[in-house]
């Protein structure tokens, strides 16, 4: 019961320290799940976090539900995935509540016109940060550009993307085997 | 019933958005497009205060939609209900598929199958990704129902420039956390009323 306590706000205190999740979150991670409370080694970190990445769902989650699994199992797991929800609930809660009630405010929005064009950056800056990593040759480079202008210009879910994507996948490399 | 809605949309969100945070913003511009929960505008405000608040961004986003939408429809009773039940949506796929990873796949990263299928997983995601960003760029740089040159977001424009040069090519600039130009941003917003 002690250590569901500890896996819940160790991973609380993880939550409020990290803006922005993902790769921001790997040092914090570091300091207090390897150094302070040994529940994992910096080798085991880094295989949840690159397990993290390439599985569905926000990494912070997933990682957190890896370190709780292995230190209770998967009661561990999910406390430790409510431990690092807990504060976003908190603060975007309140933080929302008050927007609600200035957004009517001319100057405020007038900052968020300011602020949606710092998101558009942001989110251009990401996306050729991940296209270094993922468009490895023009077969991969094919289904970028496909996957861009389909859901630029129809209305297909992006589940259905996703599905063709990995069927895709294992497709070619399939192909692959057999020419080589 | 609107809160079970939020649990099979997030779900579908947390089930399918491969690559961290960033990549739940395609599924949150589909709900957009499904539901009228919410406008385009909306959402871009939504990502820029989830980037700026403490916690994963992903999560910080399906909080924010399902408290807002949440208290659209039944007050704060539906906002703290909504905040939860998207939340809870979004990490249960997480959740589940982590413990069976664990618990039934040590090798997970070096099956042949699961490597092959990130081979078109990876660049289909960042597709979608570049995609969301295209709608969010386009929604701001034309300001009004019809596009029009009359209505272009000439101040937006220069914005975006000077943001892309600050993010990517000065050197110790580039390397600031995002809220350091989310806030400058907001302020030019203010002293240029944008």
């Amino acid at each position: 019961m002690k250590e569901l306590f500890s896996l819940f706000f160790t991973f609380a205190k993880v939550g409020v320290m990290t803006f922005g999740g993902g790769y921001a979150m790997l040092p914090i991670l570091q300091r207090e799940v390897c150094e302070k409370k040994g529940w994992a080694t910096d080798e085991e970190l880094m295989d949840y976090f690159a397990i993290g990445q390439c599985t569905p769902g926000v990494i912070a989650v997933n990682t957190a539900t890896f370190v709780g699994q292995k230190r209770k199992g998967i009661i561990g797991g999910i406390i430790a995935t409510l431990g690092i929800v807990f504060p976003s609930l908190i603060i975007i809660s309140l933080l929302a509540g008050v927007i609600e009630t200035f957004s009517h405010l001319q100057w405020v929005q007038h900052a968020f016109g300011g602020v949606r064009i710092c998101v558009c950056i942001l989110i251009i800056n990401a996306v050729v940060k991940l296209f270094k990593k993922a468009v490895a040759d023009w077969k991969t480079l094919l289904i970028f550009i496909a996957v861009t202008l389909g859901s630029t210009f129809t209305a297909i879910s992006p589940v259905i993307y996703i599905l063709i994507a990995a069927a895709v996948g294992i497709g070619i490399k399939v192909i692959e085997g057999r020419k080589a | 019933m609107l809160y079970l809605r939020f649990i099979y949309e997030f779900f579908k969100a947390g089930l399918f958005a491969i690559g961290g945070g960033m990549a739940t913003i395609p599924f949150l511009y589909d709900i957009s497009d499904s539901t009228g929960w919410f406008t385009h505008t909306d959402l871009a405000n939504m990502i820029a205060v989830s980037e700026s608040t403490p916690g994963p961004i992903g999560i910080n986003m399906a909080t924010y939609v399902g408290f807002v939408t949440g208290n659209a429809h039944d007050g704060i009773a539906g906002a703290v209900l909504g905040a939860v039940t998207a939340t809870v949506g979004l990490v249960a796929p997480s959740i589940i598929i982590i413990l069976i990873i664990a618990a039934a796949l040590k090798n997970f990263r070096n099956n042949k199958y699961v490597n092959n299928a990130f081979y078109g997983l990876r660049p289909a995601s960042t597709g979608l990704i570049a995609a969301a960003g295209l709608s969010v760029l386009y929604s701001n740089m034309f300001i009004g129902e019809t596009v029009s040159l009359a209505g272009f977001n000439w101040k937006g424009l220069i914005l975006a420039v000077i943001l892309w040069i600050l993010t990517n090519i000065i050197p110790k600039v580039k390397n600031l956390h995002p809220i350091a130009f989310i806030g400058a941003s907001a302020v030019c917003g203010v002293i240029f009323a944008m």
